[in-house]
């Protein structure tokens, strides 16, 4: 039973540290001094602060694009250097450092885009958090699984299951609520799939993520054609959530609005991310659910039931990635769409790595995706001097040189991927 | 707590791993279980624990019959196991690890961290274990590992301790403190079963003695029986470990290893500094408890890990191969079975056909003409792998079966059938007969000397097993904490041999 | 260094799976979906009201949709007697066939890259990255004809490759999980191959305006049709038939079809035969890529319309059923890009029955996860244990 601990599936090798981090901080250190500052146009950017109309209004920030570069970039020198410097005490560069310098680099880029034109920061903040909600809610169930030794390639299936369920059973019942909850339940049904064929019947778990998604895709498209398409009134036309403003707190300027003026989906999701950090890292449940993902016959050794944790925790993050699908369609668009998930499920996956398997960096991580979309909404608009393909490109970009070890070591939980058997 | 096993029987298909063995252990007393590997003794434990279900017999906790479903039972009933391969998390500190599955909770489910503390550091005190609670498991020494093992199957209040060759991993003073604590213990009141293969542990800390051999229980000793007397019992015949040696002289240096470093995965020095040579004809052992570098040092021989910068060089006839691929080295002089035959040595999911020209697929290659401008010939494969299995005796359906299906002594024979059968002047033998069966080992033993006195080849052999070394060698070196201790001649003592596994040189 | 594949394992059940459980994956994956058709069907939908004081109507109703929705795709895909004359009537094969072609050669690709133990999911973005290759060399370039179509293939085929090799090379590099550096890699191909049809001067047409849109190949690079006018076929299937065995020549004659093998089994064992693993790891990717740079090539110079972005890149996602139920047999993969190349040669004719030819997807789903999946098989048909399946216990 010589069952020893092997590395999951994201890492196979143990990335020693290294000065990579701080190399990757220095090339996007210069390429904001060099070809945003330097190079860049000397044209007034505004910082729009505040939406107009709003009680507490903050004057916009109006700055000299290049000038604004020059400044960011010096305060991202300064990050290096210290991200620098700890990896020759061979200490660890924290994730928020990392965190804060990637929010400095897309002020950058803003500032830069927008030379001559108005950044409507709090319009593309708010735009970006409620489109990250899905990539979030999706990457939590991710996370959930992962912890507990299971791959979850099928978040894009859970998200567009959730979505559609969503929809439907809010356009015929009429109650919005009641399509969140048979989206969560909906999806944690199919998750309950993956996990028995995974857990119970040690099927690959990557091909049967694959598989569910294609499913799941093939599902919706033929419903949505064949029954959507036909009797859309009354079985495709929910409608969303009503925006609801938390007194006070939507004033704050800047994150106010993006944070406190949401659909309840938004909320949804802005309580699951604590809890799930709390279930996880503090509580009984969380220390046995990640026992079971880090060592699964140790576990077993102990008396837990490694399937059966195994599974209620997978069907549990299905449940959460549903209500994320219902976030995209009844939280957002007001219906479902063909494919309407249309890939935020691997981005998702990708986010789960980005943010290291912790719920908060996770988030962070999905807000940066976005970013990203809205981004290229908004860039489009102001035609700056790069194609917005470029743009659209970064996270994707990002998440590369992520997983690929260059921003520092990334550990996944070390049974992930691996089928647990007795004997 | 007074434990009885009574008859128990577990097969796994058509292998009988247990058959109705039968083992009572007093409140108090340290019983061993003696036996070859593979004799099912870690298979019965794993009964006793709840994590295999017996296909007959019970077990009786203080003269009531029990039955686990799981180890969440047998923990119940106050049986603890440390199992060879640790079952603790790397990435969670001790307490948790202490805690994990009996948690203690407070408001909302939360673990209440400063109880788990509190837990181990009074086991801890009271042993004298010297634990951290709040360190990490993975950054702990191997040694340090084993007491949380102990820590945490001591807090879930075990009567009945189970050791599974608890010392394979532990240097001779880590052996010894082991077996004061087990003393310590036993003092206490707790019951210990102590499985191992090594005799000299047996003798000096059971109360008694059960051998069990293929899966039977073969008898019972007092640990005043010799060390002779016990083998023979393990073995099942008077064992003769002793090879057919001729004296004679070893020829020219071939392999010349200097002044090498050599670093392990986790970045830390396996090899400092090791110099060593070997001669044509003749039998280098290299000695050692597990882990003080063998496995590193071979695999810097074959090439599969970098020399440390401007650390030394290795040699083959006077000339440096630091530039020359794993590819090239085997190609050119080596032959290598490496310590972990499944994982390194075959691909089980091959057939035998295609195991043989594992490292013999380019049209360049010497040795026979396996592949031919790019493509693989069938029929000089299948004879040459014919020929093999004859000449190696590996017992198998045809050179069409996978070679996952033969045994371990089979897989290793295949293996060395390979190693042996393609040209080379060095053979490079890492633990030969680990996990294999009595028979195969003579046969095994045998072709290394054929390859020392017929072929006049240059053998390193990598073994922990004393016996094995001395039987074979004709000089030793022993390795400990990644330098050679010292090297001595065959006629060296074990009492020898033993100080210098502990580093301590002749 | 420990790097296990019991990936590869999987596979190689998929592969060892017994004809009868691939007939019976396909039965079931048509039942499954002639359920679906028949509860989503108007005609049978309407008849609900009255399921219980006339039941034969549903069940009339929902033969008639199966028989309708089948049958239309066999009429699609295979042949039509409803045709105006023979040629009409004989169309569906060569479409069957002709869409088969691009499935079969990606297929083959990402089998391989399963047999070397790498999920490449890539294949959407090696597709794109062969797209913008050959259309590049079959719009921009002039050459004399067939010498124009070569290099355009040769295009296609490296710059696939390439995208492929990068893809292994972050692998075998940095240890990071080909599945989410080649989906990573998708997104990034998709991004700029967008760019290259909106810019002028690389790929956007001449007369193109606000659409991302390429011109048609050039007449000299098109891939020659089979019958002239007559049908679409083009020689893309005897590319494809060359690429199949190549393929198995490759796998399981060559010494490096061999050494892929060995990499995929056991990538440890390999390491210690002196196989460099890594380089192996990018060679592989890029040989993966380059059969998938073969089905790109295959679309790009028998369009004459010009490429999309959209238009060809789920060949990749579909790719992977092919190579999923074809198994490690080349020929069965062969087999597995005809059946679902029939799928997409017969949705219009379903279309126009009334059923949504979007079912196939399902269909196409469901028969690879009754392949990959076989405990869903037997729990439904109670199928005693093949003894081919046994697995070998370690």
């Amino acid at each position: 039973m010589a069952i020893e601990v092997t590395p999951g599936m994201f890492s196979s090798q143990q990335v020693k540290p290294s000065m990579k981090a701080g190399l990757v901080m220095a090339a996007f250190t210069l390429l904001t001094l060099i070809t945003f500052g330097f190079g860049g146009n000397p044209a007034i950017v505004t910082f729009q602060l505040t939406e107009k109309g709003h009680a507490l209004s903050v004057a916009d920030f109006a700055v000299s694009s290049s000038g604004f570069a020059l400044l960011v970039g010096g305060l991202m020198g300064v990050i290096t250097l210290v991200a620098t410097a700890l990896t020759i005490l061979k200490r660890v560069v924290p994730m928020w450092l990392s965190l804060i310098f990637g929010l400095l680099w897309v002020s950058a880029l803003l500032g830069w885009l927008a030379a001559g034109n108005v950044v409507p920061v709090s319009f593309i903040l708010s735009n970006a958090v409620v489109l990250a909600v899905p990539i979030i809610l999706g990457a939590l169930g991710g996370v959930i699984s992962e912890r507990v030794g299971v791959v979850n390639i099928a978040i894009e299936g859970q998200l567009l299951t959730g979505a559609f369920v969503a929809s439907v059973i809010g356009s015929v019942t009429d109650n919005l609520w009641l399509g969140v909850l048979a989206a969560a339940i909906a999806s944690a049904i199919l998750s309950m799939a993956l996990a028995s064929l995974a857990i119970k019947y040690l099927v690959d778990q990557i091909i049967i993520g694959v598989l569910i998604n294609l499913l799941v895709i093939g599902v919706t498209n033929f419903l949505y054609s064949q029954w959507l398409a036909n009797d859309g009134q009354n079985v495709n036309y929910p409608g969303t959530f009503d925006v609801l403003a938390i007194p006070y707190l939507s004033e704050i300027p800047i994150i106010g609005p993006a944070l406190f003026a949401n659909r309840v989906t938004v909320y949804l999701c802005f309580i699951l991310v604590p809890l799930v950090w709390f279930m996880l890292f503090r509580t009984k449940l969380g220390l046995r659910a990640r026992a079971v993902g880090e060592h699964p016959l140790a576990a077993d050794t102990v008396g837990i039931n490694v399937a059966r944790t195994r599974f209620w925790w997978v069907t549990a993050g299905g449940a959460i990635a549903g209500i994320g699908g219902a976030a995209l369609s009844i939280g957002n668009v007001g219906a479902f769409g063909r494919e309407m998930s249309g890939g935020l499920g691997f981005i998702a996956l990708a986010v789960v790595i980005l943010g290291r398997w912790q719920p908060f960096y996770v988030s962070a991580a999905a807000l940066l995706f976005g970013f990203a979309i809205i981004m290229r909404v908004w860039a489009n608009q102001v035609s700056p001097g790069i194609p917005t393909d470029f743009i659209t490109m970064v996270p994707y970009v990002v998440t590369l040189i992520a997983v690929t070890g260059f921003a520092g070591k990334v550990r996944p939980p070390a049974a992930s991927g691996e089928p647990y058997t007795k004997g | 707590m007074k434990l009885e096993l009574r008859g128990i029987t577990k097969r796994f298909g058509s292998l009988v791993a247990n058959d109705s063995i039968n083992l009572t252990v007093q409140p108090g007393e340290i019983v061993s279980l003696l036996g070859e590997n593979g004799a099912g003794k870690s298979t019965l434990m794993n009964v006793l624990y709840g994590l295999y279900q017996a296909d007959a017999g019970e077990i009786l906790v203080d003269d009531k019959a029990t039955h686990f479903k799981g180890p969440g039972d047998a923990m119940a009933a106050g049986i603890g196991m440390v199992h060879q391969h640790f079952m603790l998390i790397p990435v969670f500190t001790v307490a948790e690890n202490v805690a994990l599955g009996h948690e203690p909770t407070k408001f909302a489910g939360q673990i209440d961290l400063s109880e788990a503390r509190t837990r181990v550091k009074e086991i801890s005190d009271k042993f004298g274990f010297n634990v951290d609670p709040d360190a990490l498991v993975r950054d702990l020494p191997v040694g340090v590992q084993q007491r949380v093992e102990i820590i945490k199957a001591l807090s879930r209040n075990a009567k009945t301790l189970v050791l599974d060759e608890p010392t394979a991993v532990l240097t001779p003073q880590e052996t010894d403190e082991l077996m004061s604590i087990m003393k310590q213990l036993a003092s206490s009141g707790t019951s210990i079963i102590f499985i191992t293969h090594k005799l000299r542990e047996v003798k000096e800390v059971a109360d008694r003695i059960v051998v069990i051999r293929l899966g039977k229980v073969v008898g019972e000793a007092k640990p005043t029986a010799t060390a002779s007397e016990l083998a023979s019992m393990m073995v099942g015949r008077e064992v003769d470990l002793t090879v057919e040696r001729s004296k004679k002289a070893p020829g020219e240096v071939v392999l010349s290893v200097s002044n090498i470093s050599v670093r392990d995965d986790r970045g830390q020095l396996a090899v400092d500094a090791l110099s060593l040579d070997v001669r044509a004809g003749e039998v280098l052992a290299i000695a050692g408890v597990q882990g003080n570098g063998q496995t590193e040092l071979a695999e810097a021989i074959v090439g599969l890990r970098k020399l440390e910068k401007g650390s030394g060089e290795i040699k083959f006839k006077g000339a440096n191969i630091e530039h020359k691929s794993v590819r090239h080295r085997l190609d050119d002089f080596l032959s290598y079975v490496p310590e972990d035959r499944k994982k390194d040595g075959l691909i089980s999911e091959f057939t035998l056909e295609e195991n043989l020209m594992l490292n013999q697929s380019y049209d360049d290659d010497r040795g026979a003409e396996f592949v031919n401008r790019g493509l693989i010939n069938a029929k000089v494969l299948e004879a040459e792998t014919e020929k093999a299995i004859k000449a190696f005796d590996v017992r198998t359906q045809g050179s069409k079966s996978l070679a996952g299906q033969l045994s371990g002594g089979n897989q290793q024979k295949l293996v060395l059938a390979r190693e042996m059968s393609r040209p080379h002047d060095v053979l490079l033998v890492s633990q030969p007969t680990r996990g294999v069966d009595v028979g195969s080992i003579e046969f095994i033993h045998d072709q290394i000397m054929q390859e020392r006195d017929d072929q006049q080849t240059a053998v390193i052999l990598i073994s922990t097993e004393l016996d094995e070394v001395l039987a074979l060698a004709d000089r030793i070196a022993v390795m400990y904490r990644g330098r050679i201790v010292g090297i001595v001649s065959a006629d060296a003592t074990r009492e020898t041999l033993g100080k210098m596994m502990a580093g301590i040189a002749a | 260094m420990t790097e296990k594949s019991k990936f590869q394992t999987v596979v190689r059940e998929i592969m060892a799976t017994s004809v009868t459980r691939v007939v019976l994956s396909i039965l079931l994956g048509f039942f499954f979906g002639g359920i679906f058709m028949v509860l989503f069907n108007e005609n049978v939908v309407a008849t609900y009201s009255t399921l219980f004081t006339t039941p034969g109507d549903t069940f009339v109703a929902a033969f008639n949709t199966i028989v309708d929705g089948y049958g239309a795709l066999l009429r699609g895909a295979i042949f039509n007697p409803e045709g105006r004359d023979l040629v009409a009537m004989f169309r569906p094969i060569t479409e069957t066939l002709r869409m088969a072609a691009p499935l079969v050669m990606a297929g083959l690709g990402l089998a391989l890259g399963f047999r070397v133990g790498l999920f490449n999911i890539g294949g959407t973005g090696q597709i794109v990255m062969g797209l913008a290759g050959a259309t590049w060399v079959a719009t921009r370039m002039e050459l004399p004809p067939v010498i124009h179509m070569i290099v355009a293939v040769i295009a296609a085929v490296v710059c696939a490759a390439a995208w492929g090799a990068f893809a292994g090379f972050l692998k075998a590099r940095t240890g990071a999980h080909e599945v989410i550096v080649t989906i990573m890699m998708n997104y990034i191909a998709l991004d700029f191959f967008t760019w290259m049809l909106r810019t002028k001067g690389l790929l956007l047409a001449a007369t193109g305006g606000g659409t991302p849109k390429s011109d048609p190949p050039a007449a000299t690079s098109m891939l020659p049709t089979l019958f002239g006018d007559m049908y679409k076929i083009h020689i893309g299937i005897f590319i494809a038939i060359a690429a199949t065995f190549a393929y198995w020549l490759l796998m399981e004659r060559s010494a490096i079809g061999y050494r892929f093998r060995m990499v995929g089994h056991n990538a440890n064992a390999a390491r210690a035969a002196g196989i460099k693993v890594e380089s192996t790891f990018v060679w592989a990717m890029a040989v993966s890529a380059a059969f998938i740079g073969l089905a790109a090539a295959n679309q790009a110079l028998s369009n004459p319309g010009g490429i999309t972005t959209s238009l060809n890149a789920d060949i990749g996602f579909d790719a992977i059923t092919v190579a999923l139920l074809g198994g490690n047999s080349a020929k069965r993969i062969a087999a597995a890009g005809l059946l679902f190349g029939a799928f997409k040669a017969g949705s219009p004719a379903m279309q126009v029955v009334g059923v949504s030819p979007e079912i196939l997807g399902v269909v196409q789903a469901l028969i690879v996860l009754f392949i990959a999946a076989p405990p869903l098989i037997k729990a439904m048909l109670r199928l005693p244990e093949p003894a081919a399946e046994q697995k070998v216990v370690a």
